[in-house]
């Protein structure tokens, strides 16, 4: 008997059985798309969780001053900033940002008024450092800041309290007693802790210390590593610099600044990674495992009730291989379409949110998934078909 | 004379061990020629399934010979049973054993299938089956949509569908009524006249009856062997039959 006489009959057998077909599919279909599916939302809230620590900037380095404001020798200046600019002394440093922060800026439009939680005076490389891009309109420019000018860029919670369904740009807004120009909007930024990372207004550095601070010492300095590899070793050219500035002789234990930097949180989201992928092999282990059980079962039940009939068959004369390639190949047909439809499923599942997570297909597991299925099935199919033939026909006739 | 196709000497069937010890057979002896039409009566118990069963390969003797056509089936094969089984003997079940879901035809297509014959030959010969238990406009039937006579009928038409050399029949007529008995019965006739070899297993005496030779079975020993009709001559049918019980 020809292979493709067995194949047909396996299609025959298939299709003699719609019902057992269709469920023993659908059983082989959920276990696959279950599996790619919990794996893939694991995935996707591992990223998203990834996606967050990175949003905060992973290659900053901020500095503080630690010394009570105005005692000129511990203070933070521009000068100190513009000396971390070296390509000799910090070749690891890619940008540095002097910022000062007001926290008791009222922004005035109309008659509306709104306390900024957090406005800032920076240079334009304060955008990228901190991970804040604008998101309409544009960020000032490098001559604003020299010149002074008073434009300023809004948080979202700023632009929707003070502009609601108004395009900002363009629009002027008072802030201590001076005119700002709105000349962009940031994108809105995931807040971290209990502050709203999007109520705040940035504005040059200059028009800032003109208006609000005056010209005293900084709040912080943001300095951007080159890599996040080498926020280390920019930390370090950039205390060497500032102990030089600040006259910090060798043998003091303490500085008048403090260095924070975002290895603690690379740390951070390095363990969170690991985590999750323990999580996920522990989810795709137990997925697989009862999928895998509802296979066994189907396929069980499906050849155990079909004893009989290869009593039958062997009773018309029909050799062991020929009845267990059938079966075979009706295992195997069921669990690589039931598999593949799984995985359809699961692609397509993937398009919509889960419980509030985009899920992300990781494609080891569609493989491992529809690997296993497929093996299960053919294995549990096969063992009890193979058992089945080498019956005497009597004994399989009579088997109930 | 030429060969038997059946012969079997001090057949012994023993089930379980022990105190739970059953002997199905004890020692049966038979041969079986060319044409003849045999029914095998027995009450139940008798042994007669368990002989049945070994004569159409399905189960296998605890000692004796069976010699099918003149080969020793005891020492064959797995592969060579099967090939025995589809090529030598046509078996019909009590319960029909027709496959569930699947056409009358292609029920009967199935041994021809495992025999690799072609499908435009096997279509042909399974109608011409068909045709024969007088089923042909039924073909496309499936065993749920006949009734239990019709389907006993397909599952005779599958059976001599090989052209074997034994016809072995189970209880044909134990799950039937008594007209869907008479149309079985009247298949058997035809093919008995038409030279085919015919063993029976019933415990209906209007069955064994109409057989030309009647053997019969009490705790698995043959204890009586009659030749009822002449072997070359067609049986004697339901009416001679009848006048012979009268």
């Amino acid at each position: 008997m020809s292979i493709f006489e067995v194949i047909r009959f396996s299609l025959r057998g298939l299709s003699a059985n719609k019902l057992r077909s269709a469920l023993t599919m659908l059983g082989i279909l959920i276990g696959v798309a279950a599996v790619i599916l919990l794996v893939a939302v694991g995935n996707g809230s591992a990223k998203a969780i990834s996606d967050r620590i990175e949003a905060l900037g992973t290659n900053t380095i901020t500095v503080m001053s630690t010394g009570r404001g105005g005692s000129s020798s511990t203070s933070l200046t521009k000068d100190m900033a513009d000396a971390l600019v070296d390509a000799e002394l910090a070749p690891d440093v890619k940008s540095v940002s002097p910022v000062v922060s007001s926290s008791s800026a009222t922004m005035t439009y109309e008659g509306t008024d709104h306390s900024v939680a957090t406005f800032v005076g920076t240079t334009p490389s304060w955008f990228a450092a901190s991970s804040t891009p604008v998101g309409t309109g544009a960020m000032f420019t490098e001559d604003d800041v020299d010149q002074g000018r008073r434009v300023v860029v809004l948080g979202q919670t700023v632009a929707e309290e003070l502009f609601p369904g108004v395009d900002p740009i363009d629009k002027q807004v008072t802030v201590g007693g001076a005119l700002f120009t709105i000349v962009g909007v940031l994108d809105e930024k995931s807040s971290t802790g209990f502050n709203d990372a999007n109520d705040t207004a940035v504005a040059p550095l200059t028009a800032v210390q003109q208006v609000l601070t005056g010209y005293g010492a900084l709040t912080s300095i943001i300095v951007e590593a080159s890599d996040p590899d080498k926020v280390d070793a920019a930390q370090d050219q950039v205390s060497t610099i500032l102990d030089q500035k600040l006259d910090v002789s060798e043998s003091s234990s303490s500085t008048p600044y403090r260095i924070q930097n975002a290895s603690s949180l690379l740390e951070t989201q390095t363990e969170t990674a690991d985590t999750f992928t323990t999580l996920l092999g522990a989810v795709a282990a137990i997925s697989l495992l009862v999928g895998g059980i509802g296979i066994t079962n189907i396929m069980l039940v499906t050849v155990t009730e079909r004893t009989r009939e290869i009593g039958i068959r062997k009773a018309l004369g029909a050799p062991r291989r020929v009845i267990l390639n059938q079966f075979l190949i009706e295992a195997m047909l069921l669990s690589v379409l039931g598999g593949g439809l799984g995985v359809v499923t699961a692609l397509i599942g993937s398009h919509f949110e889960i419980v509030g997570v985009k899920p992300v297909i990781v494609p080891s597991s569609i493989a491992l998934a529809f690997g296993v299925s497929v093996a299960i099935g053919l294995f549990f199919g096969g063992l009890p078909a193979a058992r089945a033939a080498r019956l005497r026909p009597i004994d399989a006739l009579r088997y109930e | 004379m030429n060969k038997p196709v059946l012969e079997v000497r001090d057949l012994k069937k023993i089930y379980g061990q022990g105190e739970a010890t059953v002997h199905a057979l004890r020692g049966a002896s038979m041969t079986v020629h060319r044409g003849d039409y045999v029914a095998i009566m027995g009450s139940s118990g008798s042994g007669k399934s368990t002989l049945m069963n070994i004569l159409g390969a399905l189960d296998i003797p605890s000692s004796g010979t069976y010699k099918l056509d003149g080969v020793d089936v005891s020492r064959l094969s797995d592969a060579q049973l099967a090939l025995a089984r589809n090529r030598l003997i046509g078996f019909i079940f009590q319960a029909f054993n027709l496959i569930p879901r699947t056409s009358a035809v292609a029920n009967v297509e199935l041994p021809l299938a495992y025999a690799g014959v072609k499908p435009k030959e096997r279509r042909r010969r399974a109608m011409a089956a068909l045709d024969i238990v007088g089923l042909g406009e039924r073909a496309g039937h499936e065993p749920n949509q006949l009734s239990g006579g019709q389907q006993q009928r397909v599952a005779v038409a599958r059976a001599l569908v090989t052209e074997p050399a034994l016809l072995l029949a189970d209880e044909p007529t134990g799950n039937l009524d008594s007209k869907s008995t008479d149309d079985v019965l009247k298949v058997f006739d035809d093919l008995s006249a038409a030279g085919r070899t015919i063993v029976i297993i019933t415990h209906e005496d209007e069955v064994g009856a109409r057989a030309k030779r009647l053997i019969r079975l009490v705790d698995g020993a043959i204890v009586s062997d009659v030749r009822q009709s002449p072997i070359h001559l067609r049986p004697v049918g339901p009416a001679m039959a009848g006048r012979h019980y009268a």
